[in-house]
């Protein structure tokens, strides 16, 4: 069953995560559970929380790995959340149409009072960005704080998802990247910002920034390899030499 | 308001604008050191949210996962409820629920008893403790000088080396300028301080594609995953890599000697007299000024003096200069350093196997340094007055920072590698300039700062507070708390002859030397909120074993009492007598005063406090609040008023607001005077928290455009500083890249002046007291070195963790709820080790059992794990099963507190100048466990028994259910 909008949404709300920047602090991570354990899709449950095996929901997760061998190697943070795409299998596998993306905005959410648990849906999503709620019997997911971002008791500045808001390292950015002049779509064409596994074909609405290059070789900085010897020869270690580069007449 | 758009094939109803609390209320976060403001929103009495105080001038509105999990803090089920007093055997956890009165009853009168006979039987150490400018005056107030907090382990090396070298620090009293800096260099381990500062800087820093940042560590996580370049450093030789590269500046005459000429003591004439009193010192005139070789009048000068050319290098016959009053062979410091670093032993190639990062890599970073500082110059057109009264057009910037922190700091060799960076700094000429390092105020302050520290039992006496502070700077071995017989005076031995320059005391000894009565028995123990039975202590078993040693003799415990307060159930508490239980960050009265640790940042000063944000619904009280409780009840003088009642019976409250440690000056600079008009200096005003509370909790001044640099010499910021109180003149404040206060110790040391060091200890003083930075070998190096214990272990900081505090949080510890031991991959392969192996961990002193993983960014004579993740069975309410006691492991089992005798005597393992911890130093080998062996870490230990009162561990969290709005799918679904 299919729930996707008549007409493909021109707003498409999302996120653009710099992995340039992100040092992996789990601060979205953690600021996204304790909104929306209040918010939308309220509580987050966790189960055994203090127990042997502590499990609970998480709209967005951080994963670190290491890309390359060695020194050469980079160590990656890469925070994960639902990416709303365009075309989410999420949505077209649910038999209920519980799981639908709005015509307005382009936001992914589940109707939990039509989402019957069968978690199909999280079998479809190739990013695994979806959580089931064990004790409330649905799924859920991310809302790019759908209950924030057109809040009218939050000041204007506020509105904006949990996770950008709380960035330490300015590394997440939030806007409209259906329209190619906004900040975030232009931010993702100036530094190559890229689907992930754009062979699935769901057109993710998030993008990453990939790292820059980075500047580890003679001449990235404009510097030498080495620097040049004075003219004059360095001091003697017995000796008590004389500097020409020291020997200047310097005021204080 | 509800949109009630239809949707196609979905009803849902989604509230876009639900409430989002009932209220606001501002505060500091307490999650970690960093003290973020906080907006706690707050819904029927209950927590909704806590998020960044967007004015805020620590974090401007950000906050990180440890903030962003106060919730779980707040109501955690590991909060004590009650006091307790012991009835089972020390470590049993027997204890029985008492009143408050009778709580401070027992405290009242095992302290009054001590003040009577003799103040230093107390000992009150107080762990990550925020309000040191109450401890400490309390601790003086008492008579004794036993206090410290817990800088001893953490940070003094970094501390007392920049305060004893540029007058400030890195971290809180110091940033580097994110904005224009186009080279930053960080040191080590830097996660765990000014966590949300670091990560904005690096956001800023990164944003600028023309910057270039270096991370020096040898493990590649964390901030230096998202370095340009990341070099993994063999532990311990960071200090030997960064006087290659001042050697490769050196050599290629690639130094700011305008700014060393201007701003350092480089040109001050410096005896040289081998053998005798006075080599070594500088040359002073009979007002004890420096002295130093004008150029232009080719004579001796006032070295202070603005109007001189001083000579920089050559060697001067003193008796053919000046009035002939003097004689003898000097030469200016920056001849000394010439020599010194110019050497061979210093060349990038002769480092490099040591360092582990090869010499072509030195010799590059070296010239990236110089070209970002000489070549990448920034221009402000900003005009300014050095102190001199000289008018200067524009600030030249040299636009190369660094950071360190944990990573040097933790080493026996931290203090003079410390040294060696601010160094590198000075010679850069990037210290306080645009896009270098800049001082946050109060700093600079004259390198050392006051005051100097009181204790030696002839400045005690029964029933006396003490002439002075038990902590401070000391600048030559008079200063030192020493007995006549050369004896420690305290019992950490802070201040002695074993640790001249331990400015935040020794911690890490207290609990040692009071079980061995070494230099003299205590009565009582005084802890707060450290955890000294388990994270906190190297040695962890052992220690155990001293807590609850009892004397054949007299049948008593060695240490006869131990008071503890805490909020939680940490591994500390079964091992105390008395407990009383403190209050959570925000259910408290605080304040982050600049007589302790300040939050200003390099723009202006700034102070803050915390409010109460809800009520306690346990019969907790602020530690704050008992201390001065307990002072009132003790009778100390500045805790009564002339009648002997309470002076501050609103509690710590009415302290902050009321309390002048000096005329006008009080814990908080904000909103001073009789109307509340003032900053810095004023007369109390009672007033004072509202103002606070309605600025949202926090202070901030911003400085002129023309002070916010060279600090140190200029003028206009100099008479702020010296109006604010913060020093005690407007006088240039000269960087010492020479330090006369360590060549003072190393005089002693060969037998000059009237106090000098017992026989031990000369050598070792002689050795590490140079007055230029050193590097020597961690000592570990010499009892464990390389083919016994051939890898270096040491431990990273995550950043969803505060030291043991995390474990217990609902959340938090989903993202670190075990530990594992990382290793190199090509290490790993070679001792055939794969991921999820065990593995036996050993050093001489201990062996614990781990779970392997291996990484290829680790150098490869390196492991480490996370910080302060293993825990104790049955401690902080966590399930007896929780993978923190049965996966993680703490490698504190494997570090020794003492180092194996040397000479006849036992040092700490400590950095020999600070005394601070050398917990970096730790060497170890690895065996696969046997099978069988598999499955949990080692060493384990008894299940720590639930508390009386202790809260229930709820099976399922569902916090935040009672926010639902109305309306919400849940509630329809349960109305159907």
């Amino acid at each position: 069953m299919t729930s996707l909008p008549q007409s493909p949404p021109a707003t498409k709300l999302g996120l653009v995560i710099d992995l340039d920047t992100c040092v992996g602090c789990h601060a979205c991570a953690v600021n996204c559970k304790e909104w929306n354990t209040g918010g939308h899709s309220a509580p987050l449950t966790d189960l055994e929380p203090y127990g042997e095996s502590p499990l609970g929901v998480w709209f967005n997760r951080i994963h670190s790995f290491e890309a390359g061998d060695g020194a050469e190697g980079r160590t990656v943070n890469f925070p994960k959340s639902c990416l709303h795409c365009d075309e989410p299998a999420c949505v077209t596998v649910c038999p209920t149409g519980a799981s639908y993306k709005r015509e307005e905005d382009g936001i992914v959410l589940v109707n939990p009072d039509t989402c019957i648990g069968c978690k199909l849906c999280s079998w479809a999503c190739p990013y695994g960005a979806r959580e089931y709620d064990y004790t409330d019997g649905v799924m859920k997911k991310c809302t790019l704080c759908v209950d924030r971002i057109y809040n009218e008791n939050l000041e204007e500045v506020d509105r904006v998802p949990a996770c950008v808001s709380t960035c330490p390292a300015s590394a997440r950015h939030f806007g409209d990247l259906g329209d190619p002049n906004s900040e975030v779509s232009q931010l993702v064409a100036e530094r190559g910002g890229y689907d992930l596994m754009p062979e699935m074909e769901m057109q993710p609405v998030n993008k990453y920034l990939p790292p820059r290059p980075a500047k580890t070789s003679t001449g990235d900085t404009g510097a030498p390899a080495a620097l040049p010897d004075h003219d004059i020869a360095p001091v003697e270690a017995t000796g008590r030499g004389f500097l020409a580069w020291v020997d200047r007449t310097l005021s204080r | 308001m509800p949109d009630d758009t239809p949707r196609f094939n979905s009803p849902e109803i989604i509230d876009t604008s639900p409430p989002v609390s009932d209220e606001v209320k501002t505060t500091t976060c307490y999650m970690c050191a960093c003290r973020c403001g906080i907006n706690v929103h707050l819904r029927d009495g209950a927590i909704r949210y806590i998020e960044g105080n967007p004015n805020h001038p620590v974090n401007k509105g950000v906050l990180c996962a440890k903030g962003s999990a106060g919730i779980m803090q707040h109501y955690s089920p590991a909060r004590l409820s009650k006091p307790l007093k012991r009835v089972g055997p020390r470590g049993s956890n027997e204890f029985a629920e008492i009143e408050w009165d009778e709580a401070l009853a027992t405290a009242s009168e095992w302290l009054g008893d001590i003040r009577k006979r003799d103040p230093r039987k107390l000992a009150f150490f107080t762990g990550r403790d925020q309000s040191q400018g109450l401890t400490g005056f309390w601790a003086t107030q008492f008579g004794t000088p036993n206090y410290a907090a817990h800088g001893g382990f953490c940070s003094v090396n970094m501390a007392a080396a920049g305060l004893y070298t540029i007058g400030g620090s890195f971290w809180e009293f110091g940033e580097p300028d994110w904005e224009r800096s186009r080279y930053f260099l960080m040191f080590g381990v830097a996660e765990d301080h000014d966590s949300n500062p670091i990560k904005a800087g690096l956001g800023k820093l990164k944003a600028n594609a023309d910057t270039k940042f270096v991370s020096v560590n040898p493990v590649r996580t964390g901030y230096s995953a998202i370095a340009d370049e990341w070099l993994g450093v063999r532990p311990g030789t960071d200090g030997l890599f960064v006087l290659a590269l001042v050697h490769e500046l050196l050599r290629a005459g690639k130094v700011d000697l305008e700014y060393l000429v201007r701003y350092t003591n480089a040109p001050w004439l410096v005896y040289q007299a081998p053998g005798e009193a006075h080599d070594g010192m500088f040359v002073r005139n009979s007002d004890n000024d420096p002295l130093a070789v004008d150029q232009s009048t080719a004579n001796l000068a006032n070295a202070l003096s603005a109007d001189i050319s001083p000579a920089m290098q050559g060697s001067f016959d003193l008796a053919q200069l000046g009035d002939g009053d003097l004689s003898g062979t000097a030469v200016p410091a920056f001849q000394l350093l010439l020599e010194r670093y110019s050497d061979p032993q210093y060349a990038p190639a002769a480092v490099a196997a040591q360092t582990g990062i090869d010499a072509t890599t030195i010799q590059r970073i070296a010239a990236e340094l110089a070209h970002a500082a000489f070549e990448q110059t920034i221009e402000i057109d900003q005009p300014w007055t050095d102190w001199a009264g000289r008018r200067h057009d524009k600030m030249i910037g040299r636009p190369v920072s660094m950071h360190a922190m944990r990573g040097i700091s933790a080493h026996s060799n931290g203090f003079q590698t410390c040294r060696a960076i601010h160094m590198l700094q000075m010679l850069l000429g990037s210290i306080d300039c645009p896009g270098g390092f800049r001082y946050k105020p109060p700093f600079p302050r004259p390198a050392p700062p006051g005051p100097k520290p009181a204790g030696r039992s002839d400045q005690l006496a029964p029933e006396t507070p003490m002439p002075g502070p038990p902590l401070g700077f000391i600048t030559g071995p008079e200063d030192l708390l020493v007995e006549a017989d050369g004896s420690p005076s305290r019992i950490d031995k802070a201040f002695s002859w074993e640790y001249p320059l331990s400015a935040h005391g020794m911690m890490h000894l207290v609990i040692r030397n009071a079980w061995a009565g070494d230099p003299y028995p205590i009565d009582v123990l005084f802890m707060f909120m450290a955890n000294m039975s388990w994270n906190s202590a190297m040695n962890t078993s052992e220690t155990i074993d001293m807590l609850t040693d009892i004397d054949p003799d007299t049948g008593e415990y060695r240490i006869p009492k131990i008071i503890y307060s805490d909020a939680f159930s940490s591994e500390m508490v079964p091992y105390a007598d008395l407990i009383l239980p403190d209050t959570t960050y925000l259910e408290r009265w605080d304040c982050i005063s600049m007589l302790d640790r300040p939050i200003s940042n390099a723009d202006g000063p700034a102070d803050s406090i915390r409010q109460p944000v809800v009520a306690p619904d346990r019969d907790v009280r602020p530690f704050q609040d008992v201390l001065i409780d307990l002072g009132a009840r003790l009778g100390l003088p500045a805790f009564v008023d002339e009648a002997g009642a309470p002076r501050y019976a609103g509690g710590y409250a009415d302290y902050i607001a009321n309390h002048e440690r000096t005329p006008g000056v009080g814990p908080l600079a904000g909103w001073r005077g009789e109307h509340g008009t003032v900053h810095g200096k004023g007369a109390a005003n009672p007033d004072q928290l509202d103002r606070y509370v309605e600025n949202g909790c926090f202070w901030h001044e911003e400085l002129a455009p023309e002070q916010r640099f060279f600090k140190f010499a200029n003028q206009s910021y100099l008479e702020y500083s010296a109006k604010m109180g913060w020093i005690p003149e407007p006088k240039q404040i000269v960087l010492q890249l020479y330090s006369e206060p360590l060549q003072k110790f190393r005089l002693a040391a060969q037998g000059h002046g009237e106090h000098q060091p017992p026989d031990t200890h000369r050598e070792r003083i002689d050795t590490h007291f140079d007055p230029l930075p050193i590097w020597y070998p961690p000592f570990e190096e010499e009892f464990s070195g390389d083919d016994a214990y051939p890898l270096h272990a040491l431990t990273q900081r995550p950043m969803a963790m505060y030291h043991s505090w995390g474990s217990q949080n609902a959340w938090l510890r989903q993202i670190h709820g075990y530990n594992r031991l990382y290793i190199n991959a090509e290490a790993a392969r070679d001792a055939e080790l794969v991921d999820d192996d065990w593995a036996w961990v050993e050093s001489p002193y201990g062996r614990i059992k781990a779970q392997i993983k291996s990484m290829e960014g680790c150098n490869k004579a390196t492991v480490w794990t996370w910080n302060a993740i293993g825990k104790r069975r049955g401690s902080w309410n966590l399930d007896d099963n929780a993978p923190e006691s049965r996966r993680g492991f703490l490698l504190n089992h494997l570090i020794t507190d003492l180092l194996p005798p040397k000479n006849g005597h036992r040092y700490a393992n400590a950095d020999p100048i600070t005394g601070q911890a050398a917990w970096f130093d730790l060497r170890v080998r690895l065996t696969k466990a046997e099978p069988g062996e598999e499955g949990e870490s080692a060493p384990q230990f008894p299940v720590m028994e639930d508390l009386p009162g202790v809260e229930a561990r709820p099976a399922i969290l569902r916090y935040g259910a009672r926010f639902l709005s109305p309306g919400n799918w849940r509630r329809r679904r349960s109305e159907r």
